[in-house]
């Protein structure tokens, strides 16, 4: 039996109350799930010896500029045992932009979540450090949100003075 | 060899302190290479024995700012680096100079975009701008020529009221 169709069964039985959402897009699966059960979905499929995602290579935001499910939070990991890689997703709302930490699964995950916190704003909460990763620390915006304009907002970035 | 061979007796030359001054100085532009990025391998390629920027009595490159002439800003500079780059441009002693390498450090380029500055000349005073992406070596060497010839025209009493070492400020003391 294929490794996807294996992790279709397996999630479903693990999590008959969830919703899964499968999508293919040239040979990677994606799968899109309600983001209170992040936590317990990625403990599974990290802790379940037969799938055993044991690496989390990125976590990273989408902004489709849309609303509602204006964000979706994704999780890129792999399976050195099956090497197969796998992307979660999970949608997030602009008006209550937070999700649950997975550092407490991966803990490669701490940065790949203060990126996130610093480009698009998404709150991680438990997160243990969830500080500005790339901008200043008094930065006051989020420049990879859509609204963010592309040269940056006059004056939003001190410089020396000459 | 040279001129000197001429005088059957001992020679004199007269010259002005001028002349003299700003000869020495633009014989010896002690470079502050500030590699922060892609130019920096063609700035590297000025130094190395092919180009050679000895020629030009510029191949001390000192890694303080203190010993420093010339601050060449060779790559992008972020709104994060700017601090930075002034910092070390602040802790060079009078008189000096900047050069910016390249269209990153001269107008921020293709990084058109939040975090690169768009040209250090909004909080540096620049002297000459290297065009290129990145440069050729010639065309950096070409700028650095084009600082000994400002320097060439510098009179010593313009420097008389400039402190040698500004005194720098650390943690805004």
């Amino acid at each position: 039996m294929e490794i996807r169709e294996r992790i279709e069964a397996l999630l479903a039985e693990a999590f008959p109350e969830v919703k899964f959402e499968y999508t293919d897009f040239r040979g990677d699966l994606r799968v899109l799930f309600s983001k209170e059960h992040v936590i317990p979905v990625c403990k599974f499929l990290r802790d379940n010896e037969e799938l055993a995602f044991s690496m989390c290579e990125d976590i990273t935001a989408i902004d489709w500029a849309r609303q509602p499910n204006r964000f979706s939070v994704v999780y890129h990991i792999y399976s050195l045992k099956n090497k197969y890689r796998l992307r979660l997703a999970c949608d997030v709302e602009e008006h209550e932009a937070k999700i649950d930490t997975v550092t407490s699964v991966w803990k490669s995950a701490n940065w790949y979540e203060r990126e996130t916190w610093d480009m698009y704003g998404i709150n991680f909460e438990g997160h243990p450090d969830l500080r500005r990763m790339y901008m200043a620390e008094e930065f006051e915006y989020f420049p990879l949100r859509k609204e963010y304009p592309m040269i940056g907002i006059p004056g939003d970035q001190p410089l020396p003075k000459k | 060899m040279g001129l000197e061979a001429k005088f059957m007796n001992e020679g004199f030359l007269t010259s002005t302190v001028d002349a003299l001054v700003a000869w020495a100085r633009e014989s010896s532009v002690w470079p502050m290479p500030m590699g922060i990025s892609c130019c920096a391998i063609e700035m590297i390629a000025t130094a190395g024995p092919k180009y050679d920027i000895a020629r030009f009595g510029s191949e001390v490159m000192r890694f303080t700012p203190r010993q420093c002439d010339v601050l060449l800003v060779a790559g992008t500079v972020t709104y994060k680096m700017a601090h930075v780059v002034k910092k070390i441009y602040d802790q060079m002693p009078e008189p000096k100079w900047v050069i910016a390498m390249g269209v990153c450090a001269s107008t921020g380029g293709v990084y058109r975009s939040y975090p690169v500055v768009q040209g250090i000349d909004t909080f540096l005073p620049v002297d000459v701008y290297v065009a290129g992406c990145p440069p050729r070596p010639e065309n950096l060497l070409n700028g650095l020529m084009m600082i000994q010839e400002k320097i060439k025209k510098t009179k010593a009493r313009e420097f008389q009221n400039i402190p040698m070492l500004e005194p720098v400020k650390i943690n805004g003391n």
